[in-house]
């Protein structure tokens, strides 16, 4: 009896990257809620220190439906502006039966980008789900803020569909960002 | 540094007619292209210490110390996460999900008329090592009806999500397996227009990763963008 050969592997070496394909609705499977709170007392962020916020919005398809089954992720700076600091600025969080999601986080600070400019304070969410066969991404950021003004990526989104990016504070630490996939104030995708 | 943007025809669109799903949650105006700044080339740290590994999601152990096996037939996938340039990605989360031998998932939303095993929940972690390679025992998951369309039936399938080193190389996708007659039939496959890109989706049964006496082998392996070229590299 002959052993036969292994099979060549399907992509190994340089080729394009693999397809992307949706999430699903049963994505929950690796839903761990506790990392919608980037806070947790056990997780990687305890004691450093900042200023304490959540971020909450809605998520709506084209018909104004809820999304309750999608995957949110959050990836932002610490409050020093750094991706390299001490603080760990990923969160997850599943939509809820309305379609709302909330991250507890610290606001970050501004960010180094091309050159010397500072990117205004952002977070980078993306969005996966069933009938998304690849995420969404956008970016979140913060009303009043005098760097705003001057972003590369919000000085490249036409006027109009700014506020599609900006969040609005509630109640002092409360930042609300609603976010439609799709119809009239649609908001504004990011190809990365 | 930054990351190169797809090969034509290689990634879905957000639009595609043939699953319902993506109707009412597909972008109408056209997406902002970005530079990649440090938020884009930058990702989580998520390493086995904190984020402990499961190598094998049939078989384990209670916290009373009771063993415990799914139901079904015992597979071993095994693959390298690269680059597209080739480079191994060492130290990868890889996340994995799926349903059960009988195609019902653990998951409350999942209403198909399918038995639930109490031993089999098909969520697990495991990480890349040195060369990029990652590895674990599992059940071959079931095909399960969906509503898309008339008589519609997924594949068999595990879902994937990998983090790369940058929050632009964050990837969900799903492995399929070798001559399942429902990959033509599929939308989800099929939304992807170049055939040579669907069928990297498609994992090889591999005897070089099939443990004797215990599981069947299959090989898949998963490419993350690589990095471009810096600008610099096309200006005259
Ligand atoms: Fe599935």
């Amino acid at each position: 009896m002959t052993t036969p050969a292994p099979v060549a592997a399907p992509n190994s070496g340089p080729g394009p990257a693999t397809a992307s394909q949706t999430a699903g609705p049963y994505w929950h499977l690796i839903d761990f809620p506790a990392w919608a709170d980037l806070l947790r007392p056990d997780g990687p962020n305890a004691g450093v220190a900042g200023e304490r916020i959540t971020l909450a919005g809605h998520i709506t398809d084209g018909d104004g439906a809820p999304c309750p089954d999608a995957m949110v992720e959050i990836w932002q700076a610490g409050p020093d502006g750094r991706y390299d600091g001490d603080f760990h600025g990923f969160g997850r969080c599943a939509t809820d039966a309305a379609g709302g999601f909330r991250f507890t986080t610290l606001k970050p600070g501004p960010v180094r980008g091309q050159g010397n400019v500072f990117q205004a304070p952002h977070v980078a969410i993306a969005i996966f789900a069933r009938g998304l066969l690849k995420q969404l991404v956008t970016r979140l950021y913060f009303a009043g803020e005098a760097l705003n003004d001057q972003d590369p990526v919000l000085s490249a989104v036409a006027l109009a569909r700014r506020a599609t990016l900006i969040a609005q504070p509630e109640e002092a630490g409360h930042w609300r960002l609603d976010i439609r996939l799709q119809g009239g104030d649609e908001t504004v995708f990011l190809e990365v | 540094m930054s990351f190169r943007h797809p090969v034509p025809g290689t990634q879905p669109p957000y639009d595609a007619p043939d699953y319902g799903s993506t109707h009412k949650r597909h972008p109408r105006q056209p997406l902002l292209r970005i530079d990649q700044t440090l938020t884009e080339t930058s990702a989580p740290r998520l390493r086995e210490a904190a984020y402990p590994a499961t190598t094998n999601l049939a078989k384990g152990r209670t916290r009373e110390g009771l063993g415990w096996e799914a139901q079904g037939e015992r597979i071993t996938v095994a693959g390298r996460v690269l680059d597209e340039d080739g480079r191994p990605l060492p130290g990868a989360m890889v996340e994995i999900w799926q349903a059960n031998a009988a195609g019902r998932y653990n998951h409350p939303g999942d209403t198909h008329d399918a038995p639930l095993d109490p031993n089999f929940r098909g969520e697990g972690r495991v990480f890349t090592d040195a060369e990029g390679w990652y590895r674990y025992t599992t059940i071959r998951p079931g095909a399960y009806p969906w509503r898309n369309h008339h008589n519609a039936w997924r594949p068999v399938h595990i879902h994937y999500s990998l983090f790369g080193a940058g929050f632009a190389q964050r990837l969900v996708t799903q492995m399929y397996f070798p001559g399942d007659p429902l990959l033509p039939l599929d939308p989800v496959f099929n939304s992807v227009p170049d055939a040579a890109a669907r069928d990297r989706l498609v994992a090889a049964f591999d005897l070089a990763v099939t443990q004797p006496e215990v599981a069947l082998g299959y090989r898949f392996d998963i490419v993350l963008r690589g990095h471009a070229a810096t600008p610099m590299e096309h200006r005259p």
